[in-house]
């Protein structure tokens, strides 16, 4: 009966093979009496349970088994492209695994100590696979997690882009807890550590138009240029959304409105996303987190000494 | 066309579209179309993984319909259903990427539409695969249709956008449209199903339910105590 399914040469041969072999006709004597149970017995109920479980689970494997390649391939290239797109190398129709691997490294920093770490190899560390492990996190104290996220992994994974050995940016990871979702993203530095070059949000789900406007070019352009740590003292912003920083301490805040670029402390401010208070807060909180001293601020303060950072 | 199609294809095929819509007339799927129509692109997505989910699904519930047990038929349901959602989000993630993630949870979630079900429980056990098939294709057509006009309103109207397209210029880009902040959150989506539905109930009384009880008139008696 199979063999009348398709034309099929060898098809046919292996139906006709299978039709001669005896444990396939077992089966079907087998088969044939279950299927002529009545559809409310026992034995059926169980039967077509357990082989529409195994036929489901045959497809669901294969197609997850199969597609895995492309998926992580999709990943990894999405990465790339947003860890390019912040250093301000992202040209369209390039090559995007070459153009990372020739002008982008990836360095692993212990957060603590903020020197660099050898012995892992930094293009496989995966820094939010490491977050959720006991043994590679550390669990942030309520008091100073600003940014909602509770743990955080101790090595985090750093991208340099070099020009004739000199560092020309710094990128760093970040996340944090805005309105709706954790956002992650990427803050790429001068090499001074204190000049933003630019920020970009790769994954995040804040309201489409109102929060979601964290991943809008025009806005990310207003971060070109501003100043992370307070070279003065600077107050709590009248029209700001969040508290004083002393010299020193980030200072990069979202604010209420437009920025007033004539005003003092200017260059430590960005405008706030209309429509989405929260979702400001969040993006200021993840920033002050991960430029202070939980975060990047002793690995910073190593790459602007002479000495540079500890490998 | 009337060549291949019989009647009853024709039918299944066409009538879901406005005299027998699965949104506006059974009043299912709402909770996706709420949530994936702020932007077209999204919306045409997930109308299509929507319908060949119905499709397949009514299809492969309907061969095998003779043969399941009443007892677990909801269940023996729903895994076929689970299986093939998971199989198209692993498709969407491996060839596209960007709409995944954007659609994130929402393909997943296909597995609770109401549609599916509906169409699983209420035609497939009870008709031919290949009648099956069309009725899941149909309804989710119906379906797709709500979702895009749904979806073309929200993101004109709340992005002066067509599928990321510039359509009217924004006051803070220096055009003269100042886009409505309403139409990109879920409600919104309420008020243009809502006015979908009494245009076409307008337009097709018939679809109008019946009141089921009518409120007492005092004038008429047996209501009052004097």
């Amino acid at each position: 009966m199979l063999s009348n399914i398709t034309s099929c040469k060898y098809l046919e041969k292996w139906c006709a093979a299978l039709d001669n072999n005896e444990h396939y006709q077992k089966f079907k004597v087998y088969r044939d009496k279950i299927l002529a149970l009545g559809n409310d017995s026992l034995e059926k109920t169980i039967a077509i349970a357990v082989s529409l479980c195994l036929v489901c689970a045959v497809l669901v494997s294969f197609a997850a088994v199969a597609l895995k390649p492309l998926q992580v391939g999709n990943k990894a290239a999405d990465m790339k492209k947003n860890i390019l797109d912040v250093a301000g190398l992202l040209e369209e129709g390039a090559d995007i695994n070459a153009a990372f691997s020739e002008k982008i490294e990836a360095k692993i920093v212990d957060l603590e100590t903020g020197d660099y770490v050898e012995g892992i190899n930094a293009d496989e560390y995966d820094q939010r696979k490491a977050a959720k492990d006991p043994a590679q996190s550390v669990a942030i104290p309520k008091d100073k997690d600003i940014a909602h996220i509770r743990v955080k992994a101790k090595y985090a994974k750093v991208f340099l882009v070099k020009e004739g050995g000199v560092i020309k940016s710094i990128i760093l990871p970040m996340h944090g807890y805005g309105l709706w979702s954790t956002l992650y993203g990427f803050l790429s530095l001068d090499a001074d550590g204190q000049t933003v070059q630019s920020i970009n949000f790769y994954d995040q789900a804040e309201t489409p138009g109102l929060g979601g406007e964290v991943v809008n070019p025009n806005w990310r352009a207003l971060w070109k240029g501003k100043k992370v740590y307070a070279e003065t003292d600077q107050p709590s912003l009248e029209k700001g959304l969040i508290t004083e920083a002393d010299i020193g301490e980030p200072a990069l805040s979202l604010i209420k409105g437009v920025v007033d670029n004539t005003k003092p402390g200017s260059q430590y401010q960005v405008d706030g996303l209309a429509g989405a208070t929260l979702t400001s807060t969040g993006v200021t909180n993840l920033v002050r987190y991960w430029m202070g001293n939980e975060g990047f601020a002793p690995y910073l303060k190593k790459v602007r000494t002479v000495k540079g950072v500890k490998s | 066309m009337s060549a291949i199609l019989n009647d009853e294809t024709k039918k299944v095929l066409t009538a879901p579209l406005v005299n027998d819509n699965p949104i506006t007339l059974q009043v299912l799927g709402i909770c996706s179309a709420l949530a994936v129509t702020s932007q077209m692109s999204t919306s045409l997505i997930m109308a299509l993984a929507l319908t060949l989910v119905t499709a397949f699904s009514s299809a492969a519930i309907s061969a095998i319909r003779n043969h399941i047990p009443s007892s677990i038929r909801i269940i023996v349901q729903m895994t076929i259903i689970a299986s093939l959602v998971i199989v198209v989000d692993q498709i969407l993630k491996a060839f596209a990427y960007e709409v995944s993630k954007q659609l994130s949870v929402f393909v997943g979630l296909i597995i609770t539409n109401c549609i599916v079900m509906g169409r699983a429980e209420g035609y497939a056990m009870k008709n031919p695969p290949l009648e099956s098939f069309m009725d899941g294709i149909g309804n989710g057509l119906g379906y797709s249709l709500i979702l895009i006009i749904v979806a073309f309103f929200r993101e004109t109207l709340g992005s002066g956008k067509l599928l990321g397209i510039e359509v009217f210029k924004l006051t803070k880009d220096g055009g003269w449209y100042d886009p409505n902040g309403l139409m990109l959150l879920p409600p919104s989506a309420f008020f243009i199903i809502g006015l979908i539905i009494w245009g076409v109930r307008e337009w097709k009384p018939n679809q109008v339910e019946k009141v089921e009880f009518k409120i007492m008139s005092i004038a008429h008696g047996e209501g009052g105590h004097h």
